[in-house]
């Protein structure tokens, strides 16, 4: 069907982010602050529900933060702009996260944030396509997103644009048959402006991923079955975005990407780091204080 | 010798050339592709039994092969319709409708999304293939998913005028058709309109229901009836969802009988959807719904089940006939 282009060596490790993409520290700065962002508005969002995904949404914080402040090709005044990159979540649980960006971006006025979850209101704990601007699909079933995004990818294709899309996946998510459906289908088409971000923090509902059915080795699956990868810290925001912003500029890559990204399920707030019970949960206003205390500590910390 | 002795012996791929009515659905998506529509065609390893080859060979660079990969299929499509592109995918309603039930939910309907799903080979039609090939569920899952139209043409002329319609209709579309080798009830080129049931014959005693395959043999029996002196009707409501409530208050107030017949469970499908308008308006018609009674089908070849379980001309009049006498 499509044109098929000549392999690159199989398996080889491309160079990670080039240096000329890392953010400066102005920029830095600007990045490392939106993730604590994220995670503070989260804390705040979840207390008007009254339950939520604390832990799932604080290890995707610096990928949110990077995404959406410093590698996406957006215009918030105008979220159906057909040349835009494209994002969604196979994990849509963490949205709780991705929601105030979207807000603080201008995609919908921040009041909206207030209702979260209440009567009416577009926003609940999955992200909804058809109600909620700058959110490009829905999601909450785990395991369709990649497919989705394979066909995002290749409605580019076929429609000659060269927009990017980026598709973060949770690790329990790979045990989801249809993720390895979707790893066939996007190395197969050469889907090369397709990236995958794995947010591999180590826990899902019941305990921890390699516990109940494991996913290592994760590189070598997805090296294996055709895509580039990468693995990178996925705390560190500046190498983040230096990554993602090298792969976006990668023009002679022939294949879709998978970015490992080593995240702690919980990130920012001690208790949650070493207790992966709070994937799902709620804070009385007196832990809450002491996350929010201790993730504004995390700027110190760096 | 590494080729088939007789001129008898025929292979898969050749099911085409067997069956000129597969051409329907290639036909008619080639053509919204010349008129500029931004189509494009996908199947799960199986082009050859949908037809899609010709679409692959007449369009190469709109066409998705997927693989047996049903769910992911689904998914991507709604993904390229998210992009902007009219995705029309195929596979057996089988695996459709039940592997895929919630991919349709989330990803197609529940997203709004303009993607057309192709669930063909419908009901027993595929006979001693069994029942992980039969598909006697997916009107009744179709139909329970909110924003999803359901439509059942009964032959390919229907269906063509079908995909011409879907061009410029916004919702999401489940196609249920059978193999291809329908009896011919429809003339080429009619214009099909989602919502409207289609009026054959007036029935002062019975007005019989039908949709997709049972279309034909049931026109064939109700004029079989009419002949003998009865005065039967024929509705094809070929659109099972959103269904036509004006043309069943109209056929029900006039006739004292309404027969429903579908190759489906009589639970859920077009006999349920009829009878969810035939009592929520109260009407004192007494209806009988025909179909598959909340079983498994037997095994055999498709023509020997329609016969079994009377959904052929001759099963539809006897069944039809029990309720005139």
């Amino acid at each position: 069907m499509l044109g098929k282009q000549k392999n690159r060596t199989p398996n080889s490790s491309p160079p990670a982010g080039r240096a000329e993409f890392a953010p400066n520290e102005v920029e830095l700065a600007m990045l490392k602050e939106k993730a604590l962002f994220s995670r503070l508005e989260a804390i705040r969002l979840i207390e008007i529900a009254k339950v939520g995904h604390y832990t799932s949404a604080f290890s995707a914080a610096e990928l949110f933060a990077s995404l959406y402040y410093g590698v996406m090709r957006l215009k918030p005044g105008e979220p159906n702009w057909a040349e835009r990159d494209r994002f969604m979540m196979g994990k849509g649980h963490a949205a709780v996260g991705l929601f105030p960006i979207l807000a603080d971006l201008g995609f919908f006025p921040t009041e909206i944030l207030d209702g979260y979850t209440r009567l009416g209101n577009p926003l609940g704990d999955h992200p909804d396509m058809r109600k909620v601007p700058g959110i490009d699909f829905s999601s909450g079933s785990i395991g369709h997103a990649l497919s989705a995004g394979c066909g995002m990818a290749l409605a580019g294709r076929i429609l000659g644009k060269d927009f990017h899309t980026f598709v973060m996946i949770g690790d329990g998510e790979l045990q989801e048959g249809q993720v390895w459906e979707a790893a066939l289908f996007g190395a197969h088409n050469r889907l090369n402006r397709l990236i995958g971000i794995i947010d591999r923090n180590g826990y899902q509902l019941d305990g921890a991923v390699d516990d109940i059915i494991t996913v290592e080795p994760i590189v070598d699956k997805w090296r294996s079955f055709g895509w580039e990868t990468h693995v990178v810290d996925g705390h560190d925001v500046g190498a983040v975005t230096t990554l993602l912003r090298s792969l976006k500029a990668d023009t002679a890559r022939d294949r879709p990407v998978m970015v490992v990204a080593e995240t702690v399920k919980g990130k920012g707030v001690s208790y949650m780091e070493t207790e992966p019970g709070w994937h799902l949960g709620y804070l009385d206003p007196v832990d809450a204080e002491r996350a929010i205390a201790e993730i504004k500590a995390m700027e110190i910390r760096g | 010798m590494n080729r088939p002795l007789s001129e008898k012996s025929w292979q898969y791929r050749q099911l085409n050339a067997q069956t000129p009515g597969l051409d329907a659905l290639s036909d008619a998506l080639l053509e919204l592709v010349r008129s500029g529509e931004p189509v494009v065609a996908g199947t799960a390893d199986l082009q050859y039994s949908n037809g899609l080859a010709k679409f692959a060979r007449g369009c190469p660079e709109r066409f998705v092969q997927f693989g047996i990969s049903e769910q992911n299929m689904v998914s991507a499509a709604a993904g390229m319709a998210a992009v902007g592109l009219k995705p029309y995918v195929a596979t057996f309603a089988s695996f459709l409708a039940l592997l895929c039930c919630e991919q349709i939910r989330m990803d197609v309907a529940y997203s709004a999304l303009p993607v057309r799903l192709i669930g063909h080979h419908a009901g027993i039609s595929l006979g001693f293939y069994g029942t992980s090939h039969h598909a006697t569920e997916d009107l009744a899952i179709a139909r329970s998913i909110a924003g999803l139209t359901v439509v059942a043409p009964a032959d390919g002329a229907q269906l063509a005028s079908v995909i011409a319609a879907s061009a410029n209709y916004a919702e999401p579309i489940y196609i249920r058709t059978q193999r291809g080798r329908d009896p011919v009830v429809y003339e080429a080129g009619k214009p099909f309109v989602f919502g409207k049931a289609i009026k054959h014959l007036d029935g002062k005693d019975l007005v019989i229901i039908a949709c997709g395959s049972t279309v034909h043999p049931a026109l064939q029996a109700a004029k079989a009836l009419n002949a003998k002196g009865h005065s039967v009707g024929l509705l094809d409501m070929a659109t099972v969802k959103p269904i036509d409530s004006e043309a069943i208050l109209e056929a029900a107030t006039n006739a004292r009988m309404v027969l429903t017949v579908e190759e489906h469970n009589v639970l859920g499908g077009l006999g349920g959807a009829v009878a969810e308008v035939i009592a929520g308006e109260g009407l004192p018609v007494k209806l009988r719904r025909h179909g598959i009674h909340d079983e498994y089908s037997l095994i055999a070849p498709p023509t020997h089940l329609y016969a079994h379980y009377k959904l052929d001309s001759a099963g539809i009049e006897e069944i039809a006939a029990g309720l005139l006498a």
